[in-house]
């Protein structure tokens, strides 16, 4: 089995002239441009996934670091590009690496760095009929609204299809009841979707430029707020890569109630992604009593940390207070109780031949296709993907807790609905293990403030979040990169919409569980 | 067992309003009011823990902005008989006209019938999903005549969640502008209310206000669904604003 020293000695053997370092389980590097796709073949043929791209601009100087994971071992590779700050020009890695290709396309969007032979760039994060070409927001010299060049201008979207009566239909970006606002180009002939290209970003609120110059703990407030309804999954990834920017060691004490946390996180979220599924088929009874499940674990949660979704409860080192046993015993019990409901509903579910009608065998992504893409979360584990960051990037307390990565092989609807039941259920052990063996002590280490950076990641409710800092010497964040799992995931939801019915769209966007406030960021 | 006896099984779930003043944190995460503390250095201490400038030291006492507040916790205090932190309300009725002002109800008429379209402009999620509560058993409200409507063209009230992007204002006011006349405009949650942690900035406005006119504001991060409710309720003039809660 291929281990991450082979995998070093592989990269030393095949590129002399770099410098490969090795820290704890980090390999790094400065490499040249030119061998850059190379390298990535090279980590991908490794089972290796792409993590996060991050640009920094800091006006004189221009670098893109990559960072890559092992797929089946603990071990990260960042390779660092610089790039010439008047030129911004690097060759794309998307040709090799079809999982680099939106991240490509947002720096181009934001840095105004030109990616050699990527297949399609422009129309990302910026809307092209509002904005100027080149604003490069994220550039040192845009500074307030005043920088940023608005500029109306015709937009038409993107025809693939050349078939006879063939047309697009719009939905968006103020759709149905209470839905995210998105825009859905579904280009078609009648009955089914034949190309499907959604348009994000409406929702962009450049949280990654809003961070700089901030304190490190008040970023964590925006950290949280990226996606609310995953407040804990993608906070406690900056937390993470905050306390390694200051070398920070997290109480055992903190790191089993993040946990805890976490994993109440993930079942009220999944319960979520149940009533949306339930709603999106018109079953109005089950998505009813999924709701009331659903309110129930708000409140369980409400009840122990005083909010509902969870804000306030982190801080950097630790946690803000410590809770009383009793508490969290009450919330571990409350949840417990409710799981014998959440079992009734889904074997309710599991024998309305009507329901699985709906579900079954549509939205299909296949294993090929969830790897291709790098899909993460339960998107993926229904499609035969084991990615889950617990298990392959073991962090704080999941290294010393037992649990069970569920996947199942048919990456249609069905398959997604069974994966958020048996994680619930999992999730459930966990917080009973982790009550079990709650260690004593300090819930919280004094952060002292140091110049450094740090990467940061978690298994969030939607998948992996991986996030990456650089801090100052007076604890400012100078450069945030947050990569939710909601981005990654939308760059495989064509797949899983295009050749079936314009009836089940609906259906098929909730069993892919996708948030658009987190891809938006 | 079929779905119809499923649902009849399982009984009448719908709570009524909470009325008083001591709602627990598990329906409310209540919000910070004006405290007096023990000196004038205790309120510039605590005024300095906000990191959104919701609280205002005068002297001893610290007042509350509420809709800058956006329930990072950091104020209050985590044993509630401890010292030095800010008093918090415990209740749902968090809605307000703007700048603190009156807010003009529609015809009562509309007591019985309001239809609102919710427009998401930001939001991270949060209000949102409070918001799909609403229609569930536990707050029910369609037993108040209110529906959430998918279409403008039907709406009383617009709905308006998030900060309001810049990529978000031109459909918000499309959204308002294709309403029928009389028409009220809900700002909900601390993004819509204020800007929250995210606007006013490079790509966010400072909330609702900036692009529509706001008829009532609901404070909170995000506010519970009973805020939303009373806030409903008030805007058809069916409830009154509780101007006693007010107080900030």
């Amino acid at each position: 089995m291929t281990t991450l020293t082979d995998v070093l000695q592989g990269l030393r053997s095949n590129w002399l002239a770099v410098a490969w370092s090795l820290e704890q389980d980090s390999i790094a590097a400065s490499i040249p441009a030119e061998c850059l796709s190379d390298v990535v073949t090279y980590l991908h043929a490794h089972e290796w996934r792409l993590g996060t791209v991050v640009a920094t601009d800091r006006g004189t100087s221009l670098e893109v670091r990559y960072a890559f994971y092992a797929g089946r071992y603990p071990g990260w590779a960042q390779l660092v590009v610089a790039a010439d700050p008047v030129a911004r020009v690097l060759p794309s890695i998307t040709p090799v690496l079809i999982a680099a290709d939106w991240f490509e396309r947002e720096i181009e969007d934001l840095f105004s760095i030109r990616f050699t032979q990527h297949p399609r760039l422009g129309d990302f994060v910026l809307h092209d009929n509002q904005w100027a070409e080149n604003n490069g927001l994220m550039r040192p010299n845009v500074r307030s609204s005043a920088d940023m060049e608005e500029q109306r201008r015709a937009w038409r979207p993107r025809r693939v299809l050349k078939e006879e009566g063939a047309f697009v239909m719009p939905i968006g970006p103020i759709y149905s009841a209470d839905a995210e606002s998105a825009l859905f180009l579904l280009e078609t002939v009648g009955e089914d979707v034949v190309r499907a290209i959604p348009r994000l970003f409406y929702k962009y609120r450049a949280i990654e430029k809003l961070a700089e110059g901030r304190s490190v703990r008040d970023v964590l407030l925006l950290a949280e707020r990226c996606s609310g309804t995953s407040a804990i999954g993608n906070g406690l990834a900056y937390c993470h890569a905050v306390e390694r920017a200051l070398l920070i060691d997290v109480p055992p004490r903190a790191a089993a109630l993040r946990a805890f946390f976490a994993e109440l996180e993930r079942i009220r979220h999944h319960v979520t992604s149940v009533r949306e599924i339930c709603a999106s088929t018109s079953l109005a009874v089950a998505a009813s009593q999924a709701l009331w499940l659903e309110e129930q674990l708000l409140r369980i949660c409400g009840a122990v940390a005083e909010h509902r979704y969870f804000f306030g409860v982190l801080d950097i080192g630790g946690l803000m207070h410590d809770y009383d046993p009793a508490a969290l015993e009450v919330a571990a019990d409350g949840a417990g109780a409710l799981s014998g409901r959440i079992r009734i509903l889904r074997d309710a579910l599991q024998n309305s031949s009507s329901f699985l009608d709906r579900i079954e065998q549509i939205g299909i992504v296949d294993e090929h296709a969830a790897r291709t893409f790098e899909l993460v979360g339960p998107f993926a584990r229904a499609s035969g993907v084991s990615a889950d960051m617990r298990s392959i990037q073991p962090y704080g307390a999941y290294a010393s807790v037992a649990f069970a990565v569920p996947t199942e092989a048919e990456g249609d609807g069905y398959a997604r609905l069974r994966i958020l039941f048996a994680e619930i259920a999992q999730s459930l052990q966990i917080v009973r293990t982790l009550l079990r063996e709650l260690p004593a002590g300090p819930v919280r280490t004094e952060p002292t403030m140091r110049a450094g950076f740090g990467l940061g990641w978690t298994e969030a409710p939607r998948g992996a979040s991986i996030q990456w800092v650089q801090v100052g010497e007076e604890g400012t964040i100078l450069r945030y990169r947050l990569t939710p799992p909601s981005f990654r995931n939308w760059h495989g939801f064509h797949v899983a919409t295009e050749g079936f019915a314009f009836q089940d769209f609906p259906i098929v966007l909730a069993t892919l569980d996708l948030s658009v406030a987190e891809n938006d960021r | 067992m079929n779905w119809f006896v499923r649902g009849l099984l399982a009984g009448i779930r719908t709570e009524a309003e909470p009325g008083g003043k001591d709602t627990p944190p598990s329906i409310s995460p209540g919000l910070p009011r004006t405290t007096l503390h023990a000196s004038p250095e205790a309120a510039i201490d605590i005024a300095a823990v906000c990191p959104t400038g919701a609280i205002v030291a005068h002297d001893a006492l610290a007042s509350v902005v509420q809709d800058l507040c956006v329930h990072c916790m950091r104020c209050k205090p985590s044993d509630p008989g401890a010292a030095g932190g800010q008093e918090w309300r415990h209740d749902v009725r968090f809605a307000h006209g703007p700048e603190g002002g009156e807010a003009e109800p529609l015809d009562r008429r509309f007591t019985r019938s309001l239809h609102v379209r919710i427009v998401d402009a930001g939001d991270c999620g949060s209000c949102l999903n409070e918001l799909a509560q609403l229609n569930g058993p536990s707050y029910n409200l369609h037993r108040f005549g209110i529906f959430i409507t998918p279409t403008p063209r039907q709406a009383d009230v617009l709905l308006v969640v998030g900060p309001v992007t810049r990529q978000m204002r031109g459909p918000l006011k499309a959204a308002y502008d294709a309403m029928p006349d009389p028409k009220r405009v809900v700002a909900v949650g601390a993004c819509a209310a204020g800007g929250g942690i995210f606007g006013p900035s490079l790509m966010c406005a400072g909330g609702a206000a900036d692009a529509v006119p706001v008829d009532l504001v609901v404070p909170g991060c995000p506010p519970p669904p009973f805020a939303i409710v009373h806030a409903l309720r008030a805007v058809c003039g069916a409830r009154p604003l509780d101007p006693s809660g007010n107080l900030g």
